[in-house]
């Protein structure tokens, strides 16, 4: 499951991702983290059954924890399946079914943006929460 | 046995020819033998689907009243060429709009116009007796327009090279991103389904030919501006009534970074009449190769990585220097078999005759470079020769002496053989001032990733590394990386003085 986790780094540059991994035993895979001197956001991949022990323990340490429901979406009267999108995609979302169209295997996806920026064609989004 | 292009439509008028892809043309003559496929085929349909820069429309939009002769006219505020008579224009795909810029050009008002849009038409003049109205405001949609004819200089690519990137950053190209250090290969083009690799001699792609463009019954005019068979990159002019298409078939596209492009589907129905068409037509993706070229290196004739074929750039991976690379294609298959498809089906319905060629075309040319008869301006025009270095062991208070004293910002550094090693500026002396913990030698605080220019690049691409890294100037060293002199934004305002023309 992937949580999206803010932090103020107002109180000090305490390294919670770290101590939580430590603490828990739970492999974090940071997929995305944008930080700088104010506040960081990281995209963080768990496992499923550890999610709520992750969650919990980095609300204790006072980041803000939500899981992660936006996802890229495609817009098929746009698309033409050309497959730009395919080789420049970090996490392999994109691939070729057998009829040459484009797959989207969205729960892959970490937001990064470089698919939507490049799309020749705009077929690509972020669809938003909720 | 040969067959004649009258009985092949004669069986098409009857409903009885036997009509197949080019992609399903190899496996028929390797089943039934070239004799056998000769007289079971009678026509093998080919199609592409892929952005053609080279593309645009003919308008015309019927007369005003008063009437006025249009110098200068905008669609949905896209500058059409108007210095063709008085309501007549040209519009390009690739010109872009002057409010929107990439985000909507000529392309885009080509798509809008087939999708049944309104456009504004806007268009000025100086007024003339006979042409009395200066300015005009109006909305028209394609069927208001008298004529709108889609006559595309370049389309239907023989093949294209496949593009990757050597250099440390990202590249944004009409071949779409170009990931560092060979991250990833682009490639565009249908392989064994393209019209010219199914007919390389072009002995039934010629002027008059009928073909399938933008969804509609269009004809070939003649070879594509920058046609160069003779080196497997034959193109075409091609035409069609843009009233007859679909945006299923046309669609305008923006590619990051360098702009609008138009996406054409076009397909050419070949008539299968001798053993010849059915071995040229039996290609598959495996016998067509193309090079990867190195887009990093920003020259005309770029170095190839290797030669690649289609089916290895399809399988979506291919292997450089020992390493599998991802690839992406530009262009989309899927389309090119719709368009195949859909042309097999009216050829099979018999609502679309063949002809052969009213007109041949050379199947031997070869496009030539452009004759320049003034050279870019390069490195070596402008440079500063002076050569202002440190040593790496010698003291920031050396460096902030000699960077005094040679009145620059920038200070190369180089080792006990001369080598470049690494630079430093004003901004990075003032912070060691600022922040003396890092140590007190030039190597403690000098900066080891060095941008470098040689003194035969071209200044435009010299400029185009101060640009995208952020800074003012760039060391000039020789193969040896030896300095030679300093590229400052200082020496590039001598190229207006135009004191480099010697």
């Amino acid at each position: 499951m992937k949580l999206i986790v803010t932090f103020s780094r107002k109180a000090g540059k305490k390294p919670i991702i770290a101590q939580v991994v430590k603490e828990t035993g739970v492999l974090i895979n940071v997929e995305r983290a944008q930080i700088d001197s104010s506040e960081g956001e990281a995209l963080i991949d768990v496992p499923d059954e550890s999610c709520e022990l992750v969650r919990t323990r980095l609300e204790e340490l006072g980041a803000s924890v939500r899981i992660l429901e936006d996802q890229i979406e495609l817009n098929e009267q746009e698309c033409v399946d050309c497959g730009a999108c395919i080789s420049i995609c970090p996490q392999e979302v994109f691939s070729f079914g057998e009829d040459w169209k484009l797959r989207v295997d969205a729960k892959r996806c970490v937001l990064c943006g470089r698919c939507i920026e490049i799309c020749p064609h705009h077929a690509l989004f972020r669809k938003s929460e909720g | 046995m040969d067959k004649s292009i009258d009985l092949i439509n004669q069986r098409i008028r009857d409903g009885s020819a036997r009509v197949v892809t080019a992609e399903e043309m190899p496996a028929i003559v390797a089943e039934l033998g070239e004799e056998e496929a000769l007289s079971e085929v009678d026509v093998v349909t080919t199609g592409t689907f892929g952005a053609m820069c080279s593309s645009g429309a003919f308008f015309n939009f019927g007369h005003a009243d008063p009437p006025i002769r249009m110098e200068r006219v905008w669609l949905n505020d896209v500058e059409a060429y108007a210095g063709l008579a008085a309501v007549d224009a040209y519009i390009g795909a690739t010109q872009e709009s002057a409010t929107r810029e990439d985000q909507y050009g000529g392309a885009h008002v080509l798509e809008d116009f087939i999708a049944g849009k309104s456009i504004e038409l806007r268009a000025i003049s100086r007024g003339t007796d006979c042409y009395p109205r200066r300015t005009i405001n109006t909305e028209l949609r394609l069927e208001n327009l008298n004529q709108a004819i889609m006559v595309n200089p370049r389309n239907a690519y023989q093949r294209y090279n496949a593009a990757s990137n050597s250099t440390d950053r990202t590249l944004f190209t009409y071949m779409g991103m170009l990931l560092p250090n060979q991250g990833n290969v682009t490639y565009s083009g249908a392989g064994t389904l393209n019209p010219i690799s199914n007919d390389p001699g072009f002995r039934l792609i010629g002027s008059g030919v009928p073909i399938f463009l933008g969804g509609g019954k269009g004809m070939v005019i003649g070879e594509g501006t920058q046609h160069s068979p003779g080196s497997g990159f034959g193109t075409l002019m091609v035409t069609c009534d843009m009233k007859e298409m679909s945006s299923e078939y046309l669609r305008a596209a923006t590619i990051h970074g360098y702009g609008v492009s138009l996406y054409v589907g076009l397909g050419i129905p070949l008539p299968v009449l001798d053993i010849e068409t059915v071995r040229n037509c039996a290609v598959r993706d495996e016998d067509i190769s193309v090079d990867i070229v190195d887009y990093g290196v920003p020259v005309r004739d770029r170095p190839s990585f290797r030669k690649v074929t289609y089916a290895e750039l399809k399988s979506g991976v291919v292997e450089i220097a020992g390493e599998e690379i991802r690839t992406s294609s530009l262009s989309s298959y899927r389309k090119a078999r719709e368009v195949a498809e859909e042309l097999k089906d009216w050829i099979a319905k018999g609502s679309m005759e063949l002809t052969l060629p009213a007109r041949k075309i050379s199947s031997q040319k070869k496009a030539m470079p452009m004759k320049e008869t003034v050279h870019a301006p390069r490195v070596l025009d402008i440079m500063d020769t002076r050569v202002i270095s440190i040593g790496e062991g010698d003291e920031i208070r050396t460096a902030a002496t000699r960077l005094l004293k040679g009145e620059t910002n920038h200070l190369p550094v180089i080792d006990k053989a001369g080598v470049l090693v690494g630079i430093v500026t004003t901004y990075d002396i003032s912070k060691a001032v600022v922040n003396p913990s890092k140590g007190n030698l030039v190597r403690d605080i000098m900066r080891t990733r060095v941008i470098t220019t040689s003194p035969e690049e071209p200044v435009d691409v010299a400029v185009q590394k101060l640009e995208k890294n952020n800074i003012s100037a760039l060391p000039v060293v020789d193969k040896g990386q030896h300095v030679l002199g300093m590229l400052t934004a200082m020496d590039l305002s001598k190229l207006f003085g135009g004191r480099w023309l010697k």
